[in-house]
């Protein structure tokens, strides 16, 4: 009876092994958590709320890094684009240029958002708490 | 009796090798891909051509995933959305109908990818409900213009298994399943799935960009 048992978790074993053989998957080089979702509900402008996925991602990043693993493309120009829209213009420069950092493919993009918001901010920027 | 015995595991044997990793399809022609060599991708707002009007947000969204995956670095969608908004670009085809020289100009994109969503959604049946995501992409060379890739998927609730029971069971789980799929948004689920089939790593697929650790192999040998 046992060796049957055994028998059939070996032919399973074997079943499996040969399908995962062939979609064999690398580990992800990103730590993805909610982001897909997030950046569905800001293009729906659905009415979810902003602060609370300011929240959301400010936890993501901090297990991220916790983790030693790296945050997705658009994650920080993401949150920056929110803390921007929240009034909070400084986080944004400093979010937009840590996306410039973390991937420097985005550098023409990114400075085009931070050239703006230059010319932008001056007024705004005297009325936002520090 | 051991004739009778084998031909099964014969005839199983056979199958695995016919399913599994054998499927010849013709190869890509990667050469344009190869010859551009792509860094940077710009996604543009999916046209749809679904009733949902939730489609083109949906499969924007989860495209990212896997063409960062592959090794690309993805423009935030988020931001280009907005950035259409504020030139007053305001619908998918609006945004790809930019010429590419200007689509290169403003984001610094390498290469541009336009999909289109062909079904999205749910639908109804006497005996079953359906949800159902089919999409297709082109990535196309920003500097040059030329087509560097193109492919379709889909993905599909019928995929997992219908086999069972007797009529009332199905009228039941019809119901039951219209219920789930409307108010958890089931075809954002398999908008995803649909993504990851059409840009993530498969035969004739997207070729691994430079941040991959597959970078400059192919998935399947030439």
């Amino acid at each position: 009876m046992p060796a049957l048992v055994s028998a059939r978790r070996l032919a399973l074993a074997a079943g499996i092994a040969t399908l995962v053989g062939c979609a064999h998957q690398p580990a992800p080089l990103y730590m993805w958590g909610s982001f897909p979702q997030q950046q569905y509900d800001i293009l729906l402008r659905s009415g979810a709320s902003p602060d609370a996925q300011m929240q959301a991602m400010q936890v993501q990043a901090e297990k991220a890094a916790a983790a030693n693993k790296a945050l997705p493309p658009g994650f920080r120009a993401h949150l920056g684009m929110l803390e921007l829209n929240a009034g909070h213009a400084q986080r944004a420069k400093e979010l937009f240029a840590a996306e410039k950092a973390a991937f420097p493919e985005s550098a023409p993009y990114m400075d085009k958002l931070l050239g703006k918001l230059d010319s932008r901010t001056q007024p705004a920027n005297t009325k936002t708490p520090a | 009796m051991s004739t009778i015995r084998l031909l099964p595991m014969a005839l199983v044997a056979a199958l695995a090798v016919l399913g599994g990793c054998a499927n010849k399809p013709v190869p890509y022609d990667y050469t344009a891909f190869r010859q551009a060599n792509p860094r940077t991708l710009l996604v543009l707002p999916p046209i749809n051509d679904s009733p949902d009007v939730k489609a083109s947000s949906s499969v924007w969204a989860q495209a990212t995933l896997p063409l960062a995956e592959a090794g690309y670095y993805v423009l935030p969608v988020t931001l280009v959305d907005e950035t259409f908004r504020q030139n007053g670009i305001q619908t998918a085809s609006d945004a790809q109908d930019i010429p590419r020289e200007k689509l290169r100009d403003f984001f610094g994109a390498d290469a541009a990818v336009y999909i289109k969503v062909t079904k999205y959604g749910t639908t109804y049946h006497v005996i079953s409900s359906d949800t159902v995501v089919e999409a297709q992409a082109r990535i196309v060379d920003l500097r040059s213009g030329a087509l560097l890739w193109e492919g379709r998927a889909a993905a599909s609730s019928s995929e997992q298994g219908n086999g069972n029971n007797s009529l009332a069971v199905l009228l039941v789980s019809a119901v039951v399943k219209q219920i789930i799929n409307t108010t958890t948004d089931a075809a954002y689920g398999y908008a995803g799935i649909a993504d990851s089939r059409l840009l993530g790593p498969r035969v004739n697929g997207v070729l691994p960009g430079p941040r991959s650790p597959a970078y400059g192999k192919e998935i399947a040998a030439q």
